[in-house]
């Protein structure tokens, strides 16, 4: 048994799969902070939901769309759904209560151990117009994502040409 | 309680649409609650309703607008639930027996039918002009869904669409009509609006549109030809939406207008015109049918004429007579529907020419159909008697120009009406026995004459299905032989409509003009009867002018020519052709106005901050690069590389914000732009020729050329102070943010990011589906030469 060369397929994609489980929860978590820091610092729910999208074709990369399906419970088109509808309840809250549309309102609480958390009622449409950026990237990975086959029987990649590994990553090399 | 009562009708029957399955017949007992209920509250406000008392309701609906849900029952309205609630009770006995009682799609049926009744108490209870247009439109759509009820058959689903197309451009035409009216009076209260009518060219414009609204909801020339085409839809559909209810609409905003606006130019001679023609015209074309329903339908076409006529001239004696004509004719007709219904139930046709003669079970039909076709003809003892009479010396009396010439088109209609009333008592109850006996030919065979028909006749109907019609008829005889018992109803609905008209209906007004008009209408009636096999020939000609459904069918077909034409000149599936159209229009317009108005302010500082120099070499050589490599994947690099730039610029700037979104925008979109690129081609497909690239690089310098120049000038030509001044004061005060982008973003334009995402969503939807679209075909020439992998098993939508 010979030992894999350096430039061998398997072993970067294995070097590729370890590293990605870390950094793509810290991408999330990351995208999480943009979406609640948004209202008083950069950030908010488009960005937050773009750098989310992020983390999922990092995802992608490693497993393919089953992967990607994995991440969420529910159909990318759910998500997306979700989003709208939340960020146009917000916004048409303050309608009930005799505002404009859109009106927002907060207040300070005081949380033990985190300190004094401010509320915004602009928080769920930030929340909505994450969760439509996010199922949005869902969508088109669905749309336009292949399977990502390990499957020995499946025919081998073919070796990337000069003018193929000139541009990075290959797609034809994933399939 | 008017509102409630809508509210009634509209509840009962979005539940029955919505759970009705398993109610079977018993949907149209569910159905009567409605009608029950508004003719009991009816009858407790009826004596008030006889002393010329008026209840209104109203509820604010569209203040900004000036808009209200308004309700008034006055006399014509109450006549008019009378008939819809009262008509519509009968229909819903009539059913229990018409449908088979397994039927799955009862519920929906008898739901849409309280549905229609709720949307036509609307308009004749309505004193607000959009609240009757509301339940106008609300009436074309559930005829729409009646009509096509048998929705799996294509002709009925054509006659719905037919019915709809033509009622709810006519329904547009009219909302024109009220607008203009209603900025004229400056009040959409038709109370009001009547009161004291306003005038002027805009008017004359506004009762045209109405008018046409109203011809084609009751089924005028040229606009008829959808209500034969709606005799699709089941008998009682056809007895109450398609006779007595629905295309009456137009006849009562007729009826609402006439008395003010009468005088109005073009108003009386343009209704007068349409009316008359339509009355004789229709008659004629029944006067050549076979099939009962097409001959009611026709029927009904020209007794909407004549409708129309009556009340839309104007004059209170005349508007007395069409008051006593809508009542003769909801019933009467009702009645030929619904007997026609019970022939075709039992006899599998409703065609004369195929019939199997009815045996002797049948008496009390026969004598049912004989009652009402003699009250649609006009001869004494009957409803439609007593109507014609008032008629006939209401125009008599009249002093209009060309009345005479009305007198005699209504004259020559009832006689044809007289006509195919015999016409349908001979069709149903002596040519099946004659053609058996091979004593009488027709002059148009059925395709299927030759069919061996049915050696045994049609069986009775049972005795319920049957009741129905008797209660109708009977109504018919009463109202014929005791005109007088609706006088104060009929004058309470006349005086409501036009002040100072009275009603006194009798049966005998001693020999007069009328008497004797009514007597050579009946004669000329028999005479066209008698003459029908000479007349047939002649109704033959008639076959080479094109009929309405012709012209319906030409417009289509017209329009859907213009459209494919139109289609094919402003998309033609070019992308480039569109970026370039998109790209010209924004540089060339905005262009010449900066080129003639704007003055140049000078060349700005060449740069803000050392660090822009390396940045704006790295994005003017990624743009350039974009444009000139020859793979897509390179360009989509290049592209990202002018992104990314972008950021940088924003970051030396001091933009955080913008940046972040900036970089996180292009590395999405270049991960899906990836994606979406393995579908395509490795290289863009081909060289242009010489010229297009001309073209392109000339369209790419010229929008360069003009973004740059707008860029220096439009930061010198600030007028007012910057918007973003404000929002950054009120940033943290209003918004309740530090950061104001995202303030701004959440806030301050926040419908902004509400339509941006629904975009985002829609798509998202287009992706896919486009996706999915493409993975049907597997020969694309766009798609990629490796073996596809197999599908999921489960269908990609049902996951």
């Amino acid at each position: 048994m010979t030992r894999p060369r350096r430039h061998d397929p398997s072993r970067v994609i294995d070097l590729i799969d370890s590293s990605v489980q870390v950094i793509f929860h810290a991408v999330l978590v990351a995208s999480v902070y943009l979406l609640f820091a948004g209202h008083n610092h950069p950030g908010g729910g488009f960005v937050g939901g773009l750098v989310a999208g992020g983390g999922i074709a990092v995802r992608y990369i490693t497993g393919g769309i089953a992967e990607v399906r994995r991440l969420a419970r529910f159909r990318p088109w759910t998500i997306l759904g979700l989003g709208v509808l939340m960020s146009t309840v917000t916004a048409a809250v303050p309608l009930a209560f005799g505002n404009a549309v859109l009106e927002s309102a907060k207040s300070d609480l005081d949380v033990p151990v985190f300190g004094s958390v401010t509320v915004s009622t602009v928080l769920p449409f930030e929340i909505g117009v994450y969760l439509a950026v996010v199922g949005l990237v869902l969508m088109v990975f669905e749309a336009f994502g292949d399977e990502y086959t390990t499957d020995p029987g499946a025919p081998p990649p073919s070796d990337p040409s000069p003018a193929a590994s000139e541009t990075g990553g290959q797609p034809e090399r994933l399939v | 309680m008017i509102i409630t009562l809508l509210a009634l009708h509209g509840a009962v029957g979005i539940g029955m649409v919505a759970t009705g399955r398993r109610l079977g017949r018993w949907a149209f007992a569910i159905a009567a609650i409605a009608p029950l209920a508004m003719l009991a509250w009816l009858a407790t406000r009826m004596s008030r309703t006889l002393d010329g008392r008026v209840e209104s309701q109203s509820w604010e609906w569209v203040p900004a607008l000036g808009v209200d849900a308004a309700f008034r029952l006055d006399g014509f309205a109450a006549l008019m639930v009378l008939i819809v609630s009262g008509i519509g009770l009968v229909v819903l006995a009539y059913s229990w027996h018409y449908f088979a009682p397994d039927d799955p799609g009862l519920g929906r049926l008898a739901g849409l039918l309280t549905l229609f009744a709720g949307a036509m108490l609307a308009i004749v209870l309505a004193d607000d002009l959009v609240t009757l247009f509301t339940g106008w439109e609300l009436t074309s759509i559930t005829s729409y869904l009646l009509i096509g009820n048998e929705h799996d058959k294509t002709q009925a689903r054509a006659a719905a669409l037919h019915a709809l197309l033509v009622t709810s451009a006519g329904g547009l035409v009219m909302l024109a009509g009220i607008v203009l009216i209603g900025q004229a009076a400056g009040t959409f209260r038709l109370s009001e609006l009547l009161g004291d009518p306003p005038s002027g060219t805009t008017v004359s414009v506004g009762l045209v549109c109405i008018a046409v609204g109203a011809f084609t909801k009751s089924a005028q020339y040229p606009f008829h030809a959808w209500l034969p085409g709606a005799m699709a839809a089941p008998t009682p559909v056809s007895a109450y939406l398609h006779s007595a209810t629905m295309v009456k609409a137009g006849v009562v905003l007729l009826g609402r207008f006439a008395p003010a606006f009468a005088s109005v130019a073009p108003w009386r001679p343009l209704v007068l015109a349409v009316g008359a023609f339509t009355m004789v015209v229709a008659a004629l074309r029944a006067l050549r049918q076979y099939d009962l329903k097409l001959l009611l339908a026709h029927g009904t076409v020209s007794q909407l004429g004549f409708l129309v006529v009556l009340f839309g001239s104007g004059i209170p004696a005349a508007t007395t007579a069409g008051i006593v004509a809508i009542v003769a004719h909801a019933v009467f007709k009702a009645t030929l529907f619904l007997v026609v219904g019970i022939v075709e139930h039992q006899a599998g046709t409703r065609d004369v020419r195929l019939m199997t003669p009815l045996g002797p079970a049948w008496l009390v039909v026969k004598a049912v159909l004989v009652v009402a076709a003699a009250s649609m003809a006009g001869i004494p003892l009957c409803a439609g008697f007593v109507s014609k009479e008032l008629a006939l010396s209401a125009i008599d009396g009249a002093s209009f120009a060309g009345h005479g010439v009305v007198l005699g088109a209504v004259v020559a209609g009832s006689a044809l009406t007289a006509g195919y009333s015999a016409r349908l008592v001979w069709g149903l109850l002596v040519l099946p026995g004659r053609l058996r006996a091979g004593t009488e030919e027709v002059t148009v065979p059925h395709p299927e004459q030759d069919r061996e028909p049915a050696a045994i006749g049609p069986s009775a109907p049972a005795a319920g299905f049957v009741t129905p019609v008797i209660v109708l008829s009977a109504a018919t005889v009463v109202l014929g032989v005791w005109p007088s018992l609706i006088d104060r109803l009929a004058g309470a609905a006349a005086s409501s409509l036009a002040p100072g008209a009275s009603a006194h209906l009798a049966l005998w007004h001693g020999v007069n003009a009328p008497l004797l008009l009514t007597a050579l209408a009946l004669a000329a009636g028999g005479a066209v009867f008698a003459g029908r096999r000479w007349i047939a020939r002649l109704l033959r000609l008639g076959e080479a002018i094109p009929s309405g459904t012709d012209v319906y069918l030409g417009a289509l077909h017209g329009l859907n020519r213009l459209a494919n034409r139109i289609t094919a000149l402003v998309q033609n599936g070019t992308l480039t052709i569109y970026v370039g159209i998109v790209l010209v229009t924004a540089a060339v317009l905005p262009g010449v106005v900066l080129l003639t108005s704007a003055t140049w302010p000078g060349w700005p500082e060449l740069m803000g901050r050392p660090a822009q120099v390396p940045i704006t070499v790295v994005l003017t050589a990624g743009a350039l690069a974009a444009a000139l490599v020859r793979r897509r994947f390179t360009a989509v690099l290049f592209l990202s590389t002018v992104g990314y730039g972008m950021a940088a610029l924003f970051v030396v700037q001091g933009a955080p914000d913008l940046a972040l979104t900036q970089a996180a925008v292009e590395t999405v979109t270049t991960v899906l732009f990836v994606l979406v690129l393995r579908k395509l081609p490795d290289r863009f497909e081909k060289r242009s020729s010489p010229l297009t690239r001309t073209l392109r690089c000339a369209i790419s310098l010229a929008v360069a050329a003009f973004v740059f120049a707008f860029a220096i000038v439009a930061r010198e030509s600030r007028v007012a102070d910057p918007v973003s001044d404000q929002m950054l004061e009120r940033a943290l005060p209003d918004g309740k943010g530090r950061n104001v982008v995202n303030v701004i973003l959440t806030d301050f334009r926040g419908f902004d990011t509400m339509g941006e995402i629904t975009v985002l969503a829609a798509a998202g939807i287009g992706a896919v589906a486009l996706a999915r679209a493409g993975r049907r075909r597997p020969a694309s020439p766009l798609a990629p030469v490796r073996p596809r992998r197999p599908e999921p098993a489960a269908p990609a939508g049902e996951r």
